[in-house]
């Protein structure tokens, strides 16, 4: 079959499986569910090699196939279709979408037990796969859009998932506004996309594109921007990451399959896959290159501070983006994409760690109440080191190959970018202290009471009431709610399988990608990024090793403050906050962006829309516009009332007034 | 006398029965008033025929009797049911058409 | 000569409309009808439409005046009452009237007829007469003719229907409820219930006797 075939059962499996599950929700038990679920996913990611074995077999330029279904809309000059395009970026992301996915619903199946809506919880994480798929494959930007629409939706869906829990009701709104922000943003620059092309077609669009823009012109500026405003929403770069934190409402795969691997990384895929455009506009590249050097840095500073477990982690993959951003933005193109991968295993492996902390801690989610778990859980401490070392790059992790390429690659590139370079290294240290901060706070130490129970009987502790771990509100377990049982990875056999790949992967997905050695990502991305000149820049195996060995250095070092702030000298911490309280206070308050935020648009906009009530709405609209008309209507309508009196001789009047007035209106005509 | 004359005599007869309509109360009386507008309307018929020098116009001019007649039977039969019902015999109290 | 008798009869004319208009009782205003009926006789004879003068003394004053004296004779002739309830009525119908004369006389006298300034073309001798009428009744105009006395037929049906008087006291009962039994105008209610059951005509006057009573107020007395 074709690759294209192959492409379109890729998509076809999860839709399938989401509305299987969904619709036999009654009859199948728990486990039939998970099983669905899990094996469509599966599928999928067999399909998604199949269709990789089908493209390494054709020769490098010809690697790029569309199909389409059929037309959607034929109208004048537009035509939209229902397309889908195989090359090997997309490819590339199909695995990665569906191989960590597959192992997210496996921990899944053990994860989310016992909770009531668990039949729900697969068919919208299915869902989500066939969207992110969806917008993965789209081979025109129309379909691009829905996928993203339906990624966002899928996500809303997700964080609130317990929907009975007002803080996450809350959270899913605000990711899916700010979401929708961004879909405005790629939406109206599909719109000058068409009006200045007139195609939406991926394939036609990045060959006129050279022909019709002129480089820095404004209106390729434009579009650039556009599409970053959807690609920072989605992706969660600064100022619109807000969302990202508060997603943690969700249940813990789905942090780890949305929040970390596959949605957020949709900003970055957009930016690569529309790289034509932006090798085009070099000041929005640029542009977008600093945003992501910002948000790294912001993100690792709030990191720093951060007394939740879930939002410690997802500020780190704020982090981790801003490089990935940096990395296709800068022309760093299969650098991007290989840390994107690696990221991908690393973190999720990251938060399926914490998510069997959490169980074992009764839903509570402060590292401030957390230690000693190296001695109650031997394999989750296990696994969560080796994404922490992946995470921190330690040397010949997979962390450590991806991201230093692309600092090496930017101090290739030369000239400015060398800021990206020795910011991006002081990004790794923060990278490095944070992570191994966490490690140390959660694992080392004497065991705190939770892990003290679960050393002494083997079993985890359950709270007497089940409570929201941010307000401390009483909940139950029924439909809405966490369920009643927590599940650690100890205790559950498909949890152990998916930590235990995911951990191999941590630490050697790395060598597929080692400069002088090996180069699989960037030879199989080659054809994809050939036509962009920044795509030949390339760091010289010495530079590139010299890069590694600065890294590698940096992450020790990290790792080193760490031990020294927290196991060797625990006190200094805490005269660091005292001293540096001022810092701490607006770290800790995310550098008072969601109040920002808040002034700057949400009550702006609830004020207009009160105005919009209580004035406009009450005397322009209501008094003025349908209260004057009616009266204007109804005083005319008594006017016309007065001549109907009933008399006939006033009628006849009339008759006669008529009459002659038409007389006099035709002599006057005649003469 | 020309045929203008008549015409204009017709007009005249025309416009006094139209006084009459729009300013008499009782019905009986515009009834008449009304049989003035259709000799009148006759009048000019006639008129006309003469002027072109074609019977149709008087014709036509029969035809108009044969309705006038038709409608002052149809007419004083409601003035006579009005009277019977004791209803006052006056057309500015008859006004349920009110609006 | 022709001059002197048109001047007569349209002076008689005239005098007779102002009479129908003017006359306070309404049989006087019968009799100026007839007296305007004959002058227009008389000017039809000028026009040289011999039958249709004939049919006007004939059917028209004959026996269309006679029917119109029978009725006054049974309806009576009360005078109207003074109190107008329309203002300005008479102005306006006075004003508006002058109008349309004015406007007619100049479309006819501005007219671009030539022949309207001729006394007409010659006619034959015939002209006129009732063998040329009834040839043209029978003739062109026999779909007309036909018609025309299927309406004479459906009026003396009509009037008919109109005149009847349904003598059943027993339908009284059902219709006792009705606002015609209550018209604040002296209960008929013999003659509102026997004509309850009866078709449209006949209904109409009941459904007007419901409409008087808010009306009693401003004509008071004169009723």
């Amino acid at each position: 079959m074709s690759a294209t075939a192959w492409g379109w059962l890729v998509l076809l499996f999860p839709l399938a499986g989401s509305i299987l599950i969904a619709l036999s929700f009654r009859k199948t038990s728990w486990r039939t569910a998970g099983i669905i679920g899990t094996a469509a996913i599966g599928l999928a990611f067999v399909c998604g090699i199949l269709a990789l074995i089908k493209l390494l077999g054709e020769d490098p330029s010809s690697r790029h196939h569309a199909s389409s279904l059929w037309e959607y809309a034929s109208v004048a000059s537009l035509h939209i279709e229902l397309g889908i395009y195989v090359d090997p970026l997309s490819v590339f992301m199909v695995l990665v979408v569906t191989g960590v996915s597959t192992l997210i619903h496996l921990y899944s199946f053990g994860y989310m037990q016992s909770d009531q809506g668990y039949h729900r919880f697969f068919s919208y994480l299915n869902f989500f796969v066939f969207s992110m798929l969806l917008l993965v494959l789209a081979g025109n930007f129309v379909l691009l859009i829905v996928g993203w629409a339906f990624v966002g939706f899928a996500s809303y869906a997700l964080i609130s998932f317990w929907y009975r829990r007002t803080t996450a009701t809350r959270a899913g709104l605000k990711a899916f506004v700010i979401n929708v922000v961004g879909d405005i943003g790629l939406t109206l620059a599909a719109f000058l996309i068409f009006q200045q092309l007139h195609t939406f077609n991926y394939t036609e669009v990045f060959a006129k594109a050279p022909e019709t823009f002129h480089t820095n012109s404004w209106t390729v500026t434009a579009i650039c921007l556009l599409l970053l405003v959807g690609a920072f929403a989605k992706s969660a770069q600064l100022p619109f990451h807000t969302w990202l934190p508060d997603a943690m409402e969700g249940p813990t795969p789905v942090s780890s399959l949305i929040h970390a691997a596959t949605m957020v990384t949709a900003g970055v895929y957009l930016i690569a896959r529309t790289h034509v455009l932006f090798v085009l506009a070099p000041t929005a590249a640029d542009i977008a290159a600093f945003v992501g050097l910002a948000t790294l840095l912001v993100a690792a500073s709030i990191a720093l501070v951060m007394t939740d477990l879930k939002r410690a982690i997802a500020y780190s993959t704020m982090s981790q983006i801003g490089y990935m951003i940096v990395g296709v933005s800068i022309g760093a193109y299969s650098a991007g994409m290989f840390h994107l991968m690696t990221h991908a295993f690393f973190k999720a492996l990251l938060f399926m760690a914490a998510g069997s902390i959490i169980s074992a801690m009764a839903n509570e989610q402060n590292i401030d109440k957390m230690s000693g778990f190296g001695k109650a859980m031997k394999f989750t401490s296990v696994t969560m080191l080796c994404g922490a070392l992946a995470l921190a790059a330690f040397p010949f992790t997979s962390g450590f190959f991806s991201k230093d390429e692309i600092l090496a690659y930017a101090s290739a590139r030369g000239g400015m970018y060398l800021i990206f370079t020795i910011l991006g290294y002081f990004g790794a240290l923060l990278t490095a202290i944070y992570t191994f901060r966490l490690i140390f706070r959660v694992l080392r130490g004497d065991p705190c009471a939770e892990a003290q129970h679960l050393i002494d009987t083997g079993h985890v502790v359950h709270a007497h009431e089940p409570t929201n771990p941010k307000t401390g509100e009483v909940e139950d377990t029924d439909v809405g709610f966490p369920g009643a049982d927590h599940h650690i990875a100890e205790q559950s056999p498909p949890m152990k399988v998916a930590m235990g790949i995911l951990a191999f992967l941590a630490l050697f997905a790395g060598f597929i990608q080692v400069p002088g050695v090996d180069k699989a990502v960037t030879n199989f991305l080659n054809p994809v990024f050939a036509d962009s000149p920044l795509a030949s820049i390339e760091p010289s195996t010495t530079a590139s090793w010299v890069g590694l060995l600065i890294g590698g250095l940096i992450s020790v070092a990290g790792i080193g403050i760490a031990y020294y702030l927290y196991v060797a000298s625990p006190e200094t911490p805490r005269r660091l906050q005292e001293r540096f309280s001022a810092m701490h206070t607006f770290l800790y308050n995310k550098w008072y962006f969601d109040e920002a935020i808040d002034i700057l648009i949400v009550r702006p906009a609830l004020a207009i829309g009160r105005f919009a009530n209580n004035v406009f709405e009450r005397f322009v609209i209501d008094d003025a516009i349908t209260g004057g008309t009616e009266e204007v209507v109804g005083k005319a309508g008594q006017v016309v009332r007065g001549f109907q009196n009933g008399i006939v001789r006033t009628y006849g009047l009339f008759l006669i007034a008529g009459a002659v007035g038409l007389a006099l209106y035709f002599l006057i005509q005649q003469s | 006398m020309n045929i203008s004359w008549y015409i204009v005599l017709s007009a005249l007869l025309f416009t006094i029965g139209a006084i009459g309509i729009l300013v008499r109360r009782s019905p009986m009386v515009i009834l008449l008033c009304l049989e003035l507008m259709l000799n009148a309307g006759n009048l000019a018929l006639v008129a006309f025929s003469r002027e072109v020098g074609n019977a149709q116009g008087q014709v036509f001019a029969l035809v108009v009797m044969v309705v006038a007649a038709c409608e002052v039977v149809v007419g004083l039969g409601l003035i006579v049911a009005i009277f019977r019902r004791k209803l006052p015999l006056d057309v500015d109290d008859l006004r349920s058409l009110r609006g | 000569m022709e001059g002197v008798i048109f001047f007569i009869a349209a002076i008689g004319a005239v005098v007779g409309a102002i009479g129908v208009v003017a006359a306070r009782n309404p049989f006087y205003s019968v009799l100026a009808l007839i007296a305007h009926l004959f002058s227009l006789a008389v000017l039809f004879l000028l026009l040289t439409s011999a039958f249709v003068a004939a049919a006007q003394v004939v059917v028209y004053a004959g026996a269309v005046m006679v029917l119109y004296v029978f009725v006054v004779a049974y309806v009576g002739d009360a005078a109207e009452a003074k109190w107008d309830p329309v203002p300005g009525q008479r102005l306006f119908a006075g004003l508006l009237a002058f109008f349309l004369f004015v406007e007619i006389s100049a479309a006819i006298l501005s007219s671009g007829l030539k022949a309207l300034s001729t006394h007409g073309p010659s006619v034959p001798a015939g002209f006129g007469d009732p063998a040329a009428i009834g040839n043209l009744l029978l003739e062109k105009f026999l779909v007309p003719f036909e018609a025309s006395s299927l309406l004479l037929l459906i009026a003396a049906v009509g009037a008919i229907v109109l005149a009847n008087r349904k003598p059943r006291e027993a339908q009284s009962g059902s219709i006792g409820g009705r606002p015609v039994s209550t018209a604040g105008n002296g209960s008929d209610s013999g003659d509102a219930a026997t004509s309850a059951g009866h078709s449209a005509p006949e209904a109409r006057p009941a459904g007007v006797a419901a409409s008087p009573p808010p009306q009693t107020s401003p004509l008071g007395a004169p009723k």
